[in-house]
């Protein structure tokens, strides 16, 4: 454990840094994205080349050019001349459907990568097997295991191979909703307990609005933009790939107040005041809140006498519209995050609405969905379209 | 059961075990090529693996007695080299019963080499075991069923060769007499008929009981595995 503080105080900003091309078959596939601790989510639809990208930080699949950077160790440079065999990368993998040996017990399969792979046994064994819960299944074969355990399991196996970064190629996909469901909190534990950078690849974007410190979209084999997690969510670019739709906006702030009478916290989200139901939340605590384009109404001057509890005053700096559609996307920003809303055309035109105006963005306390985020210190930069990060 | 009738199972059983043991390995190589290989020509050693298979056995051991015969150019080299006769002894025996069941022992072997997820192999390297630690903890363990088959269906194979056989080694009592030459020899004779009948038995108590021990083994590892 002690050795993973030093590195992430050692390793100042980028845990793993990648830029790479290469091809998958004939298809052409191309990467650029720096991460830091915590949680990286790599988003896009499937055959983007996400799992290309994975194979190329594992050593599965040799980009063409490029360098490959991860937990201050050189996996690969092309113009150094390294390229790390697979076995010495120190990639922890969880692959999409487990890949747990079937012929060796629970037991055998978490520690393989010590009786087989000579990792040293930096964590405790039984600390991992506490961490997942699997104090109950060491001795049972991986066919007896349900999906959730299964992937529980690979990801102790995983862990316990002192991995410099942990990779999980949709770990999810195979499972029900309610297996999802069991699974979130460990990796939430994983990212609070341990210092070990992760890289999450899912096309869910729930799972990324809860889970991403960092998010990297991908699409047609290259990455289009990669930074933290709420400014890409705010990036008029890419919200068309994370789906206009569903995608909604992250923001983050802190908890200022709580006002137990009527069950709200007071958030501040760089300056903007925001309240929302409290359950559960404490002074002083980082949260990060989903907001639904569509539960976000704008008015052009401060209404009165509304039920609506946030009534923030923004600047607009992005209107986007599909032709043909009445709806239109219209960005706010709060600081150097932004909030989407999602009005009608109409409306736009009649409150004569254009980028750089001043309105008053409407959102009810009742529908915002909020995740409670652990404290990362280490501020980050993005890719040059997108400010710092706010924490 | 006679002193002569253990002779002949016990020099069956060293002829077969011999040929098996000695089989395994090369058997093996072949299946994994077979399996994971892509290379020109592929097809061609897959047909020269199969041949004994299909081929009349009398072609095969005629084969073999021109290739490892006294005066045969492999067989030469194998006197001169190691020291080891194959013409008309046991060790000739064994020599065919490993040819003609050679694609016996290939092809359950090829079939589980195929049947191993690749993905296992890939995900042990990610967890830091090299190709020999990979191959040893991964693939082999789980190819033993398919390598067992194969072997006990090679062994049944070679216990009951005949045609190979007689035609490379002849049929000599005590030498090369297996238990199909002895069953033959006896029914040759006018007074063999209780000898071969005994030994026909023994030979069905002999079959049986491979059967059942292929079968216990396949259990065995569908319990462990579940």
């Amino acid at each position: 454990m002690d050795r993973y503080v030093v590195q992430a105080e050692e390793i100042v900003t980028n845990v793993l840094s990648v830029s790479v091309s290469g091809e998958a078959g004939s298809f052409p596939v191309e990467a650029h994205f720096e991460a830091g601790r915590g949680i990286t989510a790599l988003f896009g639809a499937s055959g983007a080349g996400k799992t290309t990208v994975l194979k190329m930080i594992a050593g599965t699949n040799r980009p063409h050019t490029g360098r490959i950077v991860a937990g201050g160790r050189v996996l690969f440079d092309r113009a150094a001349g390294v390229d790390l065999a697979p076995s010495k990368r120190q990639v922890g993998f969880v692959f999409q459907d487990g890949r747990l040996f079937p012929h060796l017990s629970v037991r055998r399969n978490l520690d393989y990568a010590r009786w087989a792979g000579r990792r040293a046994a930096v964590r405790p064994f039984a600390e991992v097997v506490a961490l997942l819960g699997l104090e109950h299944h060491l001795d049972r074969s991986p066919d007896t295991l349900s999906g959730g355990e299964r992937q529980r399991v690979a990801i102790g196996r995983a862990l316990l191979s002192d991995p410099a970064i942990l990779i999980l190629d949709e770990p999810l996909s195979s499972l029900d909703h309610a297996r999802r469901g069991e699974i979130m909190p460990y990796l939430e534990a994983i990212r609070e307990e341990t210092s070990i950078p992760i890289l999450y690849v899912s096309h869910e974007i729930d799972e990324i609005a809860r889970l991403a410190d960092t998010l990297v979209v991908m699409t047609g084999g290259k990455t289009i933009a990669a930074g933290p997690a709420p400014q890409v969510f705010g990036n008029p670019n890419v919200l068309p790939i994370l789906g206009r739709e569903r995608a909604g906006s992250l923001i983050e702030g802190i908890v200022t107040a709580i006002d137990a009478g009527f069950g709200l916290a007071n958030v501040d989200a760089e300056g903007a005041a925001l309240e929302i139901p409290a359950d559960g939340l404490r002074v002083g605590q980082h949260v990060r809140l989903r907001i639904q384009a569509n539960d976000v109404a704008v008015a052009a001057t401060r209404p009165e006498d509304l039920s609506v509890r946030n009534i923030i005053r923004c600047q607009i700096d992005t209107i986007s519209s599909d032709a043909g559609s009445p709806h239109c996307s219209i960005g706010l920003a709060i600081g150097s995050q932004r909030l989407q809303a999602r009005i009608t055309r109409k409306s736009l035109v009649e409150l004569g609405l254009g980028v750089g105006g001043t309105v008053h963005a409407l959102l009810k306390a009742v529908s915002v969905e909020r995740h409670a985020m652990p404290l990362l210190p280490i501020p980050q930069v993005g890719d040059g379209t997108v400010g710092p990060r706010v924490r | 059961m006679s002193e002569s009738d253990i002779a002949i199972v016990l020099l069956s059983a060293k002829v077969a075990s011999v040929a098996i043991i000695a089989a395994l390995a090369p058997a093996f190589a072949v299946a994994w090529v077979l399996a994971r290989g892509a290379f020109p020509g592929k097809g061609v050693l897959q047909a020269v693996v199969t041949l004994p298979l299909v081929l009349p056995p009398v072609a095969t051991g005629y084969t073999l007695l021109s290739l490892f015969g006294s005066n045969g150019p492999l067989g030469r080299f194998f006197e001169t080299v190691f020291g080891l006769t194959f013409a008309f002894r046991w060790t000739g025996a064994a020599l065919a019963a490993g040819v003609m069941a050679f694609p016996l022992l290939v092809r359950p072997i090829r079939l589980s080499i195929e049947a191993v997820d690749q993905g296992l192999e890939e995900a042990a390297r990610t967890l830091g075991a090299s190709r020999i630690m990979t191959f040893l903890t991964v693939t082999l363990p789980l190819v033993v069923p398919g390598v067992i088959a194969g072997a006990v269906l090679g062994f049944a194979k070679a216990l009951g060769e005949f045609g190979a056989t007689i035609t490379f080694v002849s049929n000599i009592p005590g030498e090369t007499q297996t238990l199909s030459l002895a069953i033959y020899s006896f029914m040759q004779s006018p007074t063999g008929d209780a000898a071969a009948r005994r030994l026909i038995v023994i030979s069905v108590a002999i079959a049986f009981a491979a059967i059942l021990a292929s079968e216990w083994i396949a259990m065995w590892f569908r319990r462990r595995k579940s």
